[in-house]
Parts: structure tokens; sequence; C-alpha cells
């Protein structure tokens, strides 16, 4: 199936990159190349398979309902780009 | 030095040397930090050094040494894949996105290994965010090989091969999601092993395929390796992937012999897609293991081809999502004066990411959207089953499965950039183990024209005892694991 | 044309765990922003979710609540969407395989029947941060306390025509919810949130119409005046042929209308897949069993309890099972005076006002159970008449002491008597000889209006305490003698 630059503008909306006008037909291409190596999927017969997110067959552990953790807001927050008064700033969203 | 040649020292010999009290953990970190000093600037195999921390804790390692508290590594240094979270020592990923990022927190590996008594010298170079197998998608330019500077360490853990293989540490770790420490480990003839998935917690790892990652030593030894992996396993209440299963003393595993051993060889490992020169060395490695009494069968792998498909849908596509998370708000890159929040969005994102990691993205994005989710995503996570059995009928037949680590030998830096199928290639024998979450080791197995191969064994779920000492008993036989790069010796 | 409302709710529910869903910081409204979310909140690098087993368990006593088939093999999916109170990028949830499958939920509405709504699911998933729009300029505030609070969110077939039965399905939901104790369900603080899908169609029409939703409806009152709203709005818009658009919509309580989000109008698509870093939840039969059997009783098993045991009528048996505090509180008067009757009257009457106009929770009444009984035990015996029983609620209510004490203290007994009464019965009819006379003249229609005056008289020089049993008696006697 061909993939237009359309198709990979909306796909990178999706994914909140930009890609600069100038290489859009090469990352295009790229990606063609790659949909066209993964499309050999297809020569497998799954009918009925079950699919696999895990490795093993392992079920869920689960955690005591107790709280295990501290205020660390100072150091959590360290690596921030923004933060005033506590809060993590982002351009003003509208809602 | 004593008799200690840090070229080729493993840390079995370090280890014997700390304990007889003929060098000091101290004398030794300072010696790995001077080695790092001359020859990294020409393997670019470190991206982080950390002198002081490195300093303290090899004199708080001698001390505990003098008191009689050591435990198994004490002393002993090590360099950590750059993917490791490090408290106070900055994780970058290899990416511009992380490129300041510092933890408040290590990562379950480190803890464990600190607490087994290493030394952290620093972190290793790697393809940004684990996505590459050349080490050339490293925000901080490749790593080169030590056994030819113009060639790729192989990748993603390609710092870390590169390192041990320049003796610039004895341990150093990795993680591998579809081939990253085997691949390079048989690109820079050292031993390398990636562990049943769930054996390492990958609590503190940076994630890129959550369901393919596990970490794992990279070492000159198979020894050195079964001595690394004991202390780095283990239940961890923080990973929900952790597996609850027995962890065995991998070092006393080693012993014994492999009389009997079945070793199952897939046809499809031995296809026209493999170097004929690297095929006579697989060859000839596996008449050892057969001279040491082990059994060589013929399995099949049918799907080995479809392999590759399914692992470039199923580890982009959770790594779409592993890595929305680097929205430039609570840490990493953030573009400057953005203007609304689409703008901070894909502005940040666009230039915290190189080239392959939003390619990636947006592969992994694409398999899972509207649309295409049953033909991609389902669809490869059926077809992963489908290997998975494929490996259980084999290991009906076998105890082990051989074959080689890479089709190739280390390929001159830039010569895949252009193409992406091409570089992705390089991992056909390796990423199904991932696919179906088995152990696998890569050792080395030859050189050609002074290049080294490796070959991978692939053992059952949780038995890495029996990969461990299949691949001891070849370094037993043979010195394939010894030889050493003369960094830089045709250049200079 | 008539128009016909359809509508499905969609109930995010704050479950009252200890700790977040997965992971170990706390779960409680109101810290200082950011002050409870840890690296695993924030979405970290290299950080993990571990499922907390408070979260399952709740979840599983809601399906069995409501009857529902609980999914023995639940798996966690991530919903992917960049928004900046979502620090991962995708919020995990259940889409494909949710912990609780389909079920009914009977809500009881005011006249007594009950209306069956089918539970389509219920499934667990992390919520949200809370964004500050007004508090810097040209920037938004993100606070992540609230990401990772374990939530389950319940969602109905669109089984609702009216308003009222939207409302009474979130009151029974409400109850529900509060009896398991998997909940504190404070619509305020938004523990519960409410999304209505709505569309219109003619009546009569079995197809349904493009629907809105209309999101976070935060109290019952809103959701009543967010239904009538919407439906006017596509009324209006559909009598005028223009095409309802599939929307996301917020209602104006200022404005009192709704109106479209504009942030959420980037087209989604939300690329659900299993969340690899959780494996399935897998629940046995004993696990089911073991909880079931530590259910408390439900508020419908409670109503027939209530009916049956104490001969409540199905209007008060509804409302005071309507909360397990209220329920309590009347089981607890009953066992100290067992006249449920009048102790139900009390509580819906005097006691419910008196709360609703202080606007507390009947947990924290200031009278409590053992001093309403006391009350209504003094009535019943004839030591305070109906009326003086108001003043001695009042009294309880200032926390004047018990209801004897304060009979005692206020010297509020009822004059029962008989010697003194008739006293007082011959004192009124000397002094109002002329309404004798005209009593004794009078047919009995207007004798029984005569009565009333006597009576107000000797009530008015008891200070209201003679028993007005006994004083129609005397007085009745007196008059017609002679």
């Amino acid at each position: 199936m061909p993939v237009t630059t359309e198709d990979v503008a909306q796909v990178a909306l999706l994914a909140r990159l930009s890609i600069p006008e100038e290489t859009m037909e090469d990352v295009t291409g790229r990606f063609t190349r790659v949909l066209e190596l993964v499309a050999e999927l297809q020569q497998v017969d799954t009918d009925g398979v079950v699919p696999m997110s895990n490795p093993h067959d392992m079920e869920q552990r689960l955690r005591a309902d107790a709280v295990t953790e501290e205020n660390r807001r100072d150091e959590l927050q360290k690596p921030a780009p923004s933060v005033e008064d506590g809060y993590f700033l982002v351009p003003r969203v509208i809602d | 030095m004593n008799s200690l040649d840090l070229s080729s020292a493993t840390a079995a010999q370090l280890i014997s040397a700390l304990r007889a009290g003929t060098i000091s953990s101290l004398e030794l970190t300072q010696a790995y930090l001077q080695r790092i000093e001359k020859f990294n600037p020409a393997v670019n195999a470190v991206v982080t050094i950390d002198h002081e921390g490195a300093l303290a804790s090899a004199a708080a390692a001698d001390q505990a040494r003098a008191k009689g508290a050591e435990g198994p590594l004490t002393g002993v240094p090590l360099l950590h894949k750059d993917i490791f979270c490090t408290a106070g020592i900055r994780t970058t990923c290899a990416s511009k996105m992380l490129a300041n990022f510092e933890p408040p927190y290590s990562a379950t590996v480190v803890e464990k290994l600190n607490a087994a008594g290493v030394v952290t010298l620093g972190k290793t170079n790697m393809d940004e965010f684990a996505m590459g197998s050349s080490n050339e998608t490293s925000y901080f330019g490749p790593s080169f090989n030590p056994w030819d500077l113009k060639r790729v360490p192989g990748g993603s853990s390609g710092g870390s091969a590169a390192a041990v293989a320049a003796g610039l540490a004895p341990l150093s770790t990795g993680t591998d999601t579809g081939g990253s420490i085997r691949q390079p480990a048989s690109l820079c003839g050292i031993t390398g092993f990636k562990p049943t998935y769930g054996r390492i917690s990958r609590f503190g790892i940076i994630a890129f395929a959550s369901s393919l990652d596990q970490a794992g030593p990279m070492t000159r030894t198979v020894e050195d390796a079964a001595l690394m992996l004991s202390a780095m396993c283990g239940l961890d209440a923080n990973d929900s992937t952790s597996a609850d299963v027995p962890v065995p003393n991998f070092h006393t595993a080693l012993n014994g012999d492999i009389k009997g051993l079945r070793i199952g060889l897939p046809k499809e490992y031995f296809s026209d897609m493999l170097n004929a020169d690297v095929a006579t060395s697989i060859h000839a490695a596996l008449k050892e293991l057969e001279a040491e009494g082990a059994i060589l069968v013929d399995v099949d792998l049918p799907h080995t081809r479809q392999g590759i498909a399914t692992y470039y849908v199923i580890a982009p596509a959770e790594a779409s999502a592993n890595l929305a998370r680097y929205d430039g708000v609570r840490f990493g890159h953030r573009c400057d004066n953005p203007t609304d929040l689409m703008d901070l969005y894909a502005r940040s994102r666009s230039e915290g990411f190189g080239d392959e990691v939003q390619r990636r993205i947006l592969v992994g994005t694409y398999a899972l959207s509207a649309g295409f989710y049953d033909a991609y995503f389902k669809k490869a996570q059926q077809v992963r089953r489908i290997i998975s059995e494929d490996f259980k009928k084999a290991f009906e037949v076998c105890d082990l499965i051989a074959g080689p680590s890479a089709p190739n030998v280390a390929f001159p830096v830039g010569a895949k950039n252009d193409d992406p199928i091409a570089m992705y290639m390089e991992d056909v024998y390796t990423l199904s183990v991932n696919l179906a979450g088995l152990p696998g080791l890569s050792v080395p197995a030859g050189l050609i024209n002074d290049l080294p191969i490796g070959l991978q064994l692939i053992g059952r779920p949780f038995d890495e005892e029996t990969v461990l000492r299949a691949g001891h008993r070849l370094q037993l036989r043979t010195d394939h694991h010894l030889k050493t790069p003369q960094i830089g010796a045709d250049q200079s | 044309m008539s128009w016909e409302t359809v509508m499905g709710l969609e109930v995010h529910l704050q479950l009252a765990t200890a700790s977040k869903i997965f992971s170990g910081a706390a779960n409680k409204f109101g810290a200082d922003p950011n002050s409870q979310a840890c690296a695993v909140d924030l979405g970290m690098p290299g950080m993990l979710p571990v499922l907390n087993e408070q979260a399952v368990r709740y979840a599983v006593m809601f399906g069995l609540g409501i009857d529902a088939r609980i999914g023995k093999r639940s798996i966690f999916d991530r919903k992917n969407y960049f928004y900046p109170d979502l620090p991962k990028g995708y919020q995990v949830s259940q889409f494909f395989e949710p912990i609780v499958c389909e079920g009914v939920f009977q809500v009881p509405l005011s006249d007594g029947s009950l209306f069956p709504i089918r539970i389509t699911r219920a499934h667990l998933e992390e919520d949200a941060g809370k964004s500050v729009h007004d508090r810097f300029p040209g920037q938004t505030g993100v606070d992540l306390n609230r990401a990772g609070t374990p939530l389950l969110e319940i969602v109905t077939e669109p089984d609702f025509r009216t308003a009222e039965q939207a409302v009474a399905y979130l009151k029974a939901l409400h109850s529900l919810v509060t009896y398991l104790g998997i909940s504190d369900g404070n619509m305020a603080e938004g523990s519960m949130r409410c999304d209505i899908n709505l569309s219109l169609r003619p009546t009569g029409s079995d197809s349904y119409g493009t629907r809105t939703e209309i999101k976070n409806v935060n109290s019952f009152r809103f959701v009543e005046k967010a239904i009538a709203a919407e439906t006017a709005r596509q009324q209006e818009l559909l009598e005028d042929g223009v095409s309802i658009v599939q929307e996301t919509r917020l209602y104006d309580a200022d404005r009192d209308e709704t109106r479209s989000m504009r942030s959420k109008e980037v087209a989604n698509d939300y690329r659900y897949f299993p969340e690899p870093d959780l494996l399935p939840i897998v629940l046995t039969d004993d696990y089911i069993d073991s909880v079931r059997q530590a259910l408390p009783e439900l508020p419908a098993a409670k109503r027939e309890r209530f009916i049956a045991q104490y001969q409540l009528s199905d209007y008060d048996a509804a409302l005071l099972v309507s909360s397990p505090d209220m329920a309590a509180y009347f089981e607890k008067a009953v066992t100290l005076c067992d006249e449920p009757k009048a102790i139900a009257n009390w509580m819906l009457g005097d006691l419910s006002a008196a709360l609703n106009k202080e606007g507390i929770p009947v947990s924290q009444s200031p009278v409590e159970p053992q001093n309403l009984a006391g009350l209504v035990a003094r009535i019943t015996d004839g030591t305070l008449s109906s009326k003086l029983g108001k003043q001695v609620f009042e009294a309880l209510w200032q926390g004047e002491g018990s209801a004897d004490q304060i009979i005692e203290a206020r010297g509020l007994r009822q004059v029962s008597d008989t010697g003194a009464l008739e006293k007082l019965v011959a004192d009124v009819m000397s002094e109002n000889q002329d309404q004798v006379a005209q009593y004794r003249a009078a047919d009995s229609s207007k004798q029984k209006k005569l009565i009333g005056f006597f009576v107000g008289q000797i009530m008015k020089a008891s200070k209201g305490q003679a028993n007005p049993q006994l004083i129609n008696k005397i007085l009745t006697e007196a008059l017609d003698s002679d």
C-alpha cells in the first residue's frame, strides 16, 4: 500500500512530531520501505492465533494498598524546564 | 600494577587480586580511569566519566574489604550503559532529549550492583534510546570498534561492548531489545548475555519496548557474565513483569560438563544471508562443543525471516507510547519560546529526538492507528506467538539452540546509514529471541581478518545455567575470548 | 414533531484507596500542587506501574454489587493522547477486556418502583492531573497530584429517557458505592464525575440520532440542567434542519448552556493496545467468592428488609437506606426505642431539615440516635405532646443534653393529671361564659369549631403542657353535661 506525504503528516501530527517540508519526501520514502518490510507479516497464516503481548504467561502481581512515597517534589521537579509555585508550566491551554 | 594487564584482565582475576591484597580498588579504579582518558577519545565508548564518584566508591570498597564486609564484586570497576538511571549521574539515553537529565533515582540493577560492591566509572555510549545496531544514532556521535576504528562496534549497547573490548572496564551493563547486547558483543569480540525476559528488573531502565527489553552483563568471559548476572537478577516488586523464579548461583552452574547436551542448529540461521566466513567460524566453534560431548541436531525455526517484520512492528509500537512522555513539560528538552501547546510538543520532540527515533515513532504510531491495528499490530502479536511456539517445538528435540549472533563482522561506519532495512537485517538472528523472551548468549568464536564474530547460544526460558555452562566449556577449550585489539595500531 | 431524548451515562468514580492505583503515593484530596505525585505518577524515565490490590478488590465489589459478570481475566491497555495533565502521554485503562462486564442495576424511582439500567461495563483506569488556567499569565499550571488516582469508569447502555431517570440512577449509584465503601462519592471534589451521551430521535423511532458527549458534570442538579440545556439545543437545531455534530461539550453552569470543547478539536485516535508493563489480572472463583462473602448489606436488600421488618412505606424505606449512615442511625435509634414509624418520621422530617439547613451529614448530627430515641420514647409514653417534642428536638440540636434532661430542666412534662386538668377546664369555662352558652346552643358542626377555641385557651393557660387527648375528653364531657 503506497504511503503519501499526507499520510505521514497525519501520523506525525498524532505523534506530535514536526517534519520539515524539505525532508518530507525522504521521510516518506524511508517510511514506505519499512512498511514494505513489515508487509511480510501478511505471509503468515494467523487464523485463530491468540495475540501475544508478553513473552511469558504470567499474571499481574498486586501491591498492598499502602502509602510508601513521601513528598519529594523539589527533587523530582529539578529536571523540569518550567516550574512555578510547585506547578509545571505550559503555554496557556484553552478548554 | 603487578602482573595484571588491564587490556585483557577479567573480573574474576581482579577479584582474586583484590582478595589477595596485591592491588587495591583505588589503584585499579585509577588505572581504568587512565585507560579511559587515553583510549576513549579514539573509541568514544564512554559519554560520562564519574571521576570523583568512582574514586570515592573505590576507597569505600577498600575499607569494606579491610573490614571483611565485602560483596561478590567489591571494588571491581564497571561502566553502565547510559540507559540505566543513575542517581546523581546524568542519564541521557544518548539523546539530546535527555542530554541534561539527572535522575533522582537509580535503576534496581544499579542498586543491586552497588550492593554487590562495584565501582561505577561512568556511562557508556549507545544508539539513541537503544534504537540502532551500530551506535551511529547517538547524540554524542558514534562509538568506534576497537578492532578497527573505522568500523562500528554494533548497537545499541555499542559503547559498553567497545569499552570492555578496549579494556576501559572489565564489566559493563547492556540492554537488549532485539539483539542490542549480543550483536555488539559479537562485533567487538566480547561475551554478552541477554537473560530470559523477566530475570532482571526493568525498573529504572529507560524503556524502549517494554515487552522485549532486558538488561544483561557484557564481559570478557562467561565466568564474569555469571558472576555479574548473579548480582543483577531477582524479583523486583517495582516491576510487574519481573519474574518470581528462584535465582540460582550462576557461577557454580558453570561447573559440570555438557556431555549428551543436544544443541539444535536452525537451518534458517545458516542460510545464504550468512556470510560464508562467519559460517565457517561458527561451524568450527560448534565442532569444539561437539568435542565436549554435545550432540548437534537439526531444528527448524521457520519464521525467522518474518521475525524481522514482527519485531519492527511491535518494538516501534511500544516505543511510540513509551516515548510519548518526552513532551518538554516535566523533564527533558524543551524548545525555545513555544507559541502554544502543539508547538511545544512538536518542536520539543522533533528537536530532542534524532531521525531514527522519530522514524520508529512514526512507524509505531502508524501500526497502532485506526484502521491499521489489526493488519499490523495485532497481526504482529499473532506471529509473535507463532515464533514463540516454533522455539518450543525446537526445544522438544534439543536443549540449546546455536547459531551466529550476527550475519557479518563489523561494517564500516556510515555503510548502512542510507538503508534502514539493511541495518535492521543485522539483527535477524537475535530479534526472535526477544520476541520469545528467551536467554541468549554471544561468545567470541574467532576472528575474520582481525574482526571478531560471535556464536549465539539460546536456551529455554529461565534456563540460563545451561546456556552459561555451554559457553564456559567453549571458553575452556578455546582462546577467542582472550584476544584483544591493538587500539589504533594500524592508524598510528 | 415530538422528540425523545436518549442517554447513556459514563461515571468516573474515584476509588477510596490509601495509595494510587500504580504507585505508593498518597491518594488524598487537596494537597499542595505536585506534593503527592511521585516519580511513577510523573511518568519519569524508567518508572513502572505496579497494581494496587485494593483497587482490584473495590472493582470486584462493585461488580458483585450490581450482579455483573466479573472478568476473570482482564487486561490493561494504553490509551494514547497528548495533554499536559497526562504525564506519560497515555492513560492506562482497560479497553479490550474490562474487569466488570455486563450487569443490570435496579434503580429505585421516587414512586417506589424499580427501573432497570443495563451496565455495559466498568473498568479500572488511572485519573489524570489537573490544569490551572487562571493563575499564571499566559500559562497553564499543571498539578499532577490527581494523576494515578484509581478510577472505576462505569458505562451504561443508552437506557435513559429523562433527566429524572438519570439523576435517580446517579443517586442510587452514589448510595451503592458509599455502602460498599469503595468511594466517598463526593461530587464537589470530583470523586464522582458524570459524562452524558445524549441524542434525540423522533418519538417512536428505534434508531439513534447523532450524539454529543457532555463531559464532567459534577452535581445532580447540574446533570438535570445540562440534560435540559443540551436537549433544547439539539431540538432547536434538528427542527431547523441542522444536523448534530458528534463532539465533546462542556456544561457551563453560569450561562446554563453547553458549549463545544475547543481543546478536543484535534481528532483523536487513541491507538489502544495492551499495556506491556502490566500483566493480565487473573481472578479465581475463590477470590471472587471471598469478596462476595465480605460484601455489606446493600441498599436494595436493606430497603426490602426495612419494609418487612419495620413496616415502613416504600418511600420512607428508600429514603432511609439512601446512605449507610442514615440507615445505621435509624437502626440504632430503633433498637433503643421500638417505634420505627415515629423514628422514621422524625428523621425524614425535622432531623433531615435541620441537617440540610446546616449542610452537615447525618454522621455529624448533633442529635445522636440515642437522643432521638429518647425523644420519641417520651412522646410515645405521653410525657410530651408532639408540639413539646419539637421544642425538645430544638434543645437536643443545641446540645442541651438528653430528652429527659431537657424535659426536667425546662419543666416541659405534659400534664396528664385528671384532677389538675379538670380544674383547668372549669377555670376556662367560667372565664368564658358567653362561649359556653353559644356552644350549648349550637348544632354539632358549629360545636366542633368552638371546641377548638376552648382547647386553645386551655393549652395557653397550661403553657402547652396539658395532654391534648385528655383535655379533649374532659372538656367535651364538661360542656355536654348540664
